[in-house]
């Protein structure tokens, strides 16, 4: 009998376990199991499917690294860091121009954009400073209105204002960039920095390592982990987990919240930059279009919530969101005889698990209050009954 | 002394009047006003006539205004701005689809579309309703992902689903609707076109679209002077006291959304049949963005608004998109109105957003 009971517990234990497990990391989970359907459905051979995630792993975790410390500092996920993709593409537009090629055109790039980034992530800041309690609609809708200016500046201001020698560049009214820029200048020059290719063989180009592009992701990784050591990563902190709490021990939480966002936007500029040396063209309006979204998909699907992330969230997530990026168009043809569909698909999960991992943090959060609320209740009814 | 007292008084009296004033209508309303103003004074110079100008921007207010109109319930029992508004636009496209796909025609066409969007948009707007009753608090950013993700959901079901109008699916596959449908042959301006004025060649007032217009203001402006309506505006403005008196808080904001979710899918009907094109696949994406932007610009806030709002910022709002891109157009030669759209729509909502409210602390 006793046995009985004590397997019954041991299961009711494990069974538990699971579900707390599942209650933290609903949304990979949900994600780990859409994949073990479609992946299979695709056809696709291991070494291409590897082949494909190296490439973009190396292209988007900087992207996906920027979004960390505004989470850290409690402002959300910052959708506004397509200002700094944006940065970031001007900055290239103008070294193309410039035609400086190979690595010093890749820094020389990285350079140009430090300044429109600083700016645009103060700006960015200050808005969000008189926004609080809503960032993260704020950022969003901050991005789309800067986009406005960006294709201002590029379609009206490149040209007459913003001198560019290069007629090429220019659409054929004489001002305004073209849709696309060939980046044959820097295409790949960090990529191909240290050339490393396993299981070469004559027919088959092997996998492609980018060594000289995960140093610099890991360079920034060890960054992020030494700044949450250093004081203002701790006020960051701070300010993340209870904002009045920090202010009234003395920590300037506006400024924090600032500088977090200023540092979130020079570094989606340089995450931009590489993106682009990887892709090799950059379409003028349309390539920071999506770059927060997909980020922050990516992000979320890695486990992370919008108020904590770490750098494991980061690559899981882009392992898993780009592996269902890769997949979907042809799982769609041989699920459904359209790969239009596929892509569609894509478009559809990026936003709906960003919607999904909203939901849950939000509901969760709201049912604690709850808990909390009845709790108190509990506390204060009592001692009244009593005296009734 | 005294005299000195009094003058002071007096110059702070007026800059008091003015300072209410500049309060109650707000910055953005005086100078966007002022603008479009100039804007009309303009049109001789930039040699436009002044009755086309009025006449499209008045088809376009009579266009967009119930799409406006549609915020109202939402922002009254505090669910803030509702940037799920596409939502209500996927079910007003399946209503208007499904009546071409019938091939109805003329008001009878306009009204089966509006009828068979109805009971879709009651759907969706109950369970997004659901939704955001479990997540009070981050409505918005919600809401926006809610209104993305079912635009881009119909966007695979609109290749799928077995339409056989050949004026809807592609023609060379047999299936697939087209990215715009034509509204032409079916009701494009019958409900424009009731009563309508045509004021020598070029000034056209729809007056149908107006009309319809005033009824459903009327009817939303009736039900907020009914019990369930005054209920719900308590529900927006303290939540604890209308729970303390016995409203349902939680019902409330359902009706809210399905009822803003149903105006929006008239909506998106009246705007296809005065624009004469079915827009699909992700036309409605970021259509919920210029509404949020024309209440906010009447004067309503992340809490409040009414119907004059609605009014008065679809007038402005559209007003300058209408004006400015023309006028610049025929001054500079170049067109710049998808890049004003943008800079007005977007920056009208992030100053609402920013603004230093009761409820932002």
């Amino acid at each position: 009998m006793r046995k009985i009971d004590n397997k019954n517990e041991l299961l009711k234990n494990i069974f538990k376990n699971i579900m707390i497990f599942i209650s933290k990391y609903p949304v990979p989970i949900m994600f780990i199991i859409f994949l073990i359907f479609t992946v299979p459905m695709s056809h696709f051979t291991v070494k291409y499917l590897i082949n494909e995630l190296l490439t973009r792993l190396a292209r988007n975790s900087f992207l996906v690294l920027s979004l960390l410390l505004p989470i850290m500092a409690g402002m959300g996920i910052n959708f506004a860091m397509v200002l700094g993709a944006m940065a970031g593409q001007i900055s290239l537009i103008l070294i193309t121009d410039w035609s400086i090629v190979g690595i010093p055109g890749f820094f020389l790039a990285i350079l140009v954009s430090l300044p429109i980034a600083i700016l645009l992530g103060f700006l960015c800041g200050y808005i969000l400073n008189r926004a609080k309690g809503r960032e993260m609609v704020t950022s969003m809708i901050l991005g789309f209105f800067m986009n406005g200016f960006y294709q201002f500046i590029v379609l009206y201001m490149m040209g007459p204002v913003i001198p560019i020698k290069n007629k090429l560049l220019l659409l054929s009214r004489g001002f305004g960039i073209r849709n696309a820029i060939n980046l044959q200048a820097i295409r790949q020059c960090i990529d191909d920095f240290i050339p490393i290719t396993i299981l070469k063989t004559q027919y088959d180009p092997g996998i492609k390592i980018p060594i000289a592009t995960f140093i610099l992701i890991a360079l920034f990784c060890f960054f992020i982990i030494w700044f949450k050591k250093t004081k203002i990563g701790q006020d960051m902190r701070a300010v993340g987990q209870d904002r009045l709490i920090a202010e009234s021990s003395g920590i300037a939480s506006d400024r924090t919240r600032l500088l977090s966002i200023v540092i979130s936007t020079v570094l989606a500029a340089i995450g931009q930059i590489i993106f682009l040396q990887n892709v090799g063209t950059l379409s003028t309006y349309n390539s920071h279009d999506q770059t927060g979204q997909f980020a922050a998909a990516s992000l979320l699907v890695g486990g992370a919530t919008v108020s904590s992330a770490n750098i494991g969230n980061v690559f899981l997530g882009v392992t898993l969101f780009h592996l269902m990026f890769i997949v979907s168009p042809m799982a769609g043809k041989n699920i459904l005889g359209n790969a239009q569909v596929g892509e569609y698909f894509r478009v559809f999960v990026s936003y709906g698990i960003i919607a999904i991992a909203l939901v849950l943090y939000s509901w969760k959060r709201h049912k604690e209050k709850e808990r909390e609320r009845m709790a108190l209740r509990q506390n204060t009814t009592t001692p009244k009954t009593k005296t009734e | 002394m005294k005299e000195n007292l009094n003058n002071i008084n007096e110059k702070r009296n007026f800059g008091q009047a003015l300072k209410n004033f500049i309060d109650v209508a707000g910055w953005p309303r005086i100078i966007i006003g002022i603008f479009l103003i100039l804007l009309f004074a303009m049109t001789p110079i930039a040699k436009l006539r002044l009755s086309t100008s009025l006449s499209d921007t008045l088809v376009r207010v009579g266009m967009n205004a119930i799409m406006v109109l549609a915020l109202v319930p939402m922002v009254q029992s505090g669910c803030g701005l509702n940037f799920g508004l596409p939502l209500g636009f996927i079910a007003g496209i399946l209503g208007a689809i499904l009546s071409i796909e019938f091939n109805l025609t003329g008001l009878k066409g306009l009204f089966s579309a509006i009828g068979i969007s109805i009971p879709f948009a009651v759907i969706f707007g109950y369970a997004y309703g659901q939704l955001l009753n479990r997540v009070k608090g981050d409505e918005m950013m919600i809401a926006t992902y809610v209104g993305f993700s079912s635009v881009s959901l119909f966007c695979i079901f609109w290749l799928l689903l077995p339409f056989k109008s050949p004026v809807m699916v592609w023609g060379y596959a047999g299936k697939g609707l087209r990215t715009t449908i034509s509204t032409q042959k079916f009701w494009q301006n019958s409900l424009s076109d009731i009563l309508s004025l045509r004021i020598g060649e070029t000034f056209y007032f729809p007056t149908g679209m107006f009309l319809f217009f005033a009824l459903l203001c009327f009817l939303i402006w009736a039900f907020f002077h009914t019990k369930v309506g005054t209920a719900m505006t308590a529900v927006g403005s303290n939540p604890d006291y209308a729970r303390a008196s016995g409203v349902s808080v939680d019902k409330m904001r359902t009706l809210s959304v399905v009822i803003s979710t149903v105006l929006g899918a008239i909506g998106i009907i009246i705007y296809q049949q005065s624009y004469g094109f079915i827009q699909i696949y992700n036309g409605p994406l970021y259509m919920g963005f210029p509404a949020v932007a024309a209440i906010l610009l009447g004067g309503a806030s992340v809490h409040k608004a009414n119907i004059g709002n609605v009014i008065i910022g679809t007038f402005l709002f559209q007003g300058i998109l209408t004006m400015a891109p023309s006028v610049i157009n025929s001054l500079l030669q170049t067109d710049m109105s998808e890049i004003f759209r943008i800079i007005i729509s977007m920056g009208m909502i992030l100053y609402a957003l920013t603004r230093k409210t009761k409820g932002n602390r």
